[in-house]
C-alpha cells in the first residue's frame, strides 16, 4: 500500500516536472524598437526635418514633395528615380495622401532619395511659411542689397548675395 | 546640485528629439550606400566631448575608445581631432602629435547649428586631405546609460569611389561636393547633439551621488558637533560643580 503510494507520488512530481518544463520561460524584457516603416508600392517614407524641429518623421502619408534644389525645383513621388542634392532658399510644399497641403520656407540643406522610396529632407532652417514676417524680411533685404554695394571681398559679396536671395525668396513666398 | 542638472537634462532631452529625426534623416545615406575601405587611406578620428567636467567617466570612457581604434591604424595617415577641452586635456600627454585640432568652449550652451558648421569648415579647411573619418560620440539610451558609437564620414573623393553611388541619379562632381560639406556639417550636429545629452544625463546621475553623499557628511558632521558641544556642556558643567564643592 506505501510503496503504491509512493510510486503514485512520484508519478505525479514526474508530470509536474514535465509540465513546468514545457511551459515558455517568462521573462520580462524591454519592448523592442519599432521597426523603421517600409515603403509599400506606390508609398514614400518621407522625413522632414530641422535642427529643431521635426515636420515629418518616417511619414508614409505623403503622396507628393515640391523642393526648391541647387539644380531647380524637383516634384518627389512615390518611387522616384534615387538621387540627392544641396536645397535652394525658397518654398517647399508637402501634398499629404489626405489632401492637406503644407507649405515650409526653408533656407538651405540637402535632399537625399533612396532607392528604396525613403526620401530625406534635412532642411538648417525651415519654418511654416505664415510664420513669416515679410515687413521684416523687405527692411533686412534693404540692408543686405547695401552691404553688396559696400561688400571689397569676394567672400563678403558672395555672402551679401546669398542673404538678398534668400530675402527676395521670402518676399515671393 | 542634482535640481539644477536635472533641468538641464530635462531641456536636452526635450530637443534630442526633433534633433535625433534630422541626424538620424540625414546619415541615412551613409547608411544605404558603402563605401569601400582603401589601402593608405587619410583619416582622422574625431572625438567628440565637451569642456565640462563632473559626469563620471564619459569623456575619458570616450577617449579610450577612440585611443584604442587609432592604434590600430598607421600613424602617419591618421589625426585626431578633439571637440572639448577633456578630450584634448586626455589626448595631449601620450598624442600630442597626432592632434591635428582642438575646439574648445564645447558643452556650455546647448550646440546650434551655426557651431557645428563652424567646426566642420574648419576641419575641410584644416590642410590635411582626408579620405574619411569618424566621429566618436556618445550615444543617448537613457540618464543611466550612454553608448559610445561611430559615426563614419566621407571626403568628396572617398564618397564617389563608392559603388552604390551609380544608383542614384544626375549627380555631378559640384552636388556631391556641397552635399558633402552640408553633410559633414550635419553629422558634427547630430553627435555633438546626441552626446550633450548624454552628458547631460550621465552629469544629473552624477549630481544625485554627490548630493547624496553632501547629506551622508552632513549627518555625520552634525553629530559630531553635537558630541562636541554635549563633551564642553559637561566640562564646563564640572568646572562650575567643583568650584562650588571647594567653596
Amino acid at each position: 500500500m506505501a510503496s503504491t503510494l509512493i510510486r503514485l507520488c512520484s508519478k505525479s512530481t514526474s508530470t509536474i516536472c514535465r509540465r513546468m518544463i514545457a511551459q515558455p520561460r517568462l521573462i520580462r524584457n524591454y519592448a523592442e524598437a519599432a521597426a523603421a516603416p517600409v515603403a509599400q508600392p506606390g508609398q514614400m517614407v518621407f522625413t522632414f526635418a530641422a535642427p529643431d524641429e521635426a515636420y515629418y518623421q518616417e511619414s508614409t502619408k505623403v503622396k507628393q514633395v515640391d523642393v526648391p534644389t541647387g539644380t531647380g525645383f524637383i516634384g518627389i513621388l512615390a518611387s522616384h528615380v534615387p538621387t540627392f542634392g544641396v536645397l535652394k532658399p525658397g518654398v517647399l510644399t508637402v501634398m499629404e495622401s489626405e489632401g492637406a497641403v503644407n507649405k515650409y520656407f526653408v533656407s538651405s540643406g540637402t535632399y537625399a532619395i533612396n532607392e528604396d522610396s525613403t526620401v530625406q529632407i534635412n532642411a538648417e532652417e525651415a519654418v511654416p511659411i505664415d510664420a513669416l514676417d515679410k515687413e521684416l524680411a523687405k527692411s533686412c533685404l534693404h540692408k543686405a542689397q547695401s552691404e553688396l554695394s559696400s561688400a571689397s571681398t569676394d567672400i563678403e559679396k558672395a555672402e551679401a548675395q546669398v542673404a538678398i536671395q534668400t530675402y527676395e525668396e521670402i518676399l515671393a513666398a | 546640485m542634482k535640481m539644477i542638472s536635472a533641468a538641464k537634462f530635462a531641456q536636452a532631452q526635450k530637443a534630442i528629439v526633433p534633433a535625433r529625426a534630422y541626424g538620424v534623416g540625414a546619415m541615412s545615406l551613409y547608411d544605404k550606400t558603402t563605401v569601400p575601405a582603401e589601402e593608405n587611406e587619410k583619416k582622422v578620428f574625431v572625438a567628440i566631448s565637451s569642456d565640462r567636467g563632473l559626469c563620471g567617466a564619459l569623456h575619458s570612457n570616450l577617449s579610450r575608445a577612440l585611443k584604442a581604434e587609432f592604434e590600430k591604424e598607421t600613424r602617419e595617415d591618421t589625426k585626431i581631432i578633439s571637440v572639448g577641452e577633456k578630450s584634448k586635456v586626455f589626448f595631449q600627454t601620450a598624442n600630442s602629435k597626432d592632434l591635428l585640432m582642438e575646439f574648445k568652449e564645447v558643452g556650455r550652451n546647448p550646440p546650434t547649428f551655426v557651431d557645428c558648421a563652424f567646426i566642420a569648415d574648419q576641419m575641410l579647411k584644416s590642410g590635411f586631405e582626408f579620405n574619411s573619418g569618424k566621429f566618436f560620440y556618445n550615444y543617448f539610451k537613457s540618464a543611466m546609460s550612454q553608448i559610445i558609437k561611430e559615426q563614419p564620414f566621407y571626403s568628396v573623393e572617398g564618397f564617389s569611389k563608392s559603388p552604390s553611388i551609380t544608383v542614384y541619379d544626375s549627380i555631378d562632381e559640384d552636388v556631391v561636393q556641397s552635399y558633402q560639406e552640408f553633410q559633414l556639417a550635419n553629422a558634427v550636429f547630430y553627435t555633438l547633439k546626441e552626446n550633450y545629452t548624454s552628458e547631460q544625463g550621465a552629469r544629473m546621475v552624477s549630481m544625485d551621488g554627490a548630493t547624496k553623499n553632501a547629506g551622508e557628511m552632513i549627518d555625520r558632521m552634525s553629530l559630531l558637533y553635537n558630541r562636541t558641544r554635549q563633551a564642553v556642556i559637561t566640562t564646563e558643567l564640572i568646572e562650575i560643580i567643583s568650584g562650588m564643592t571647594a567653596l
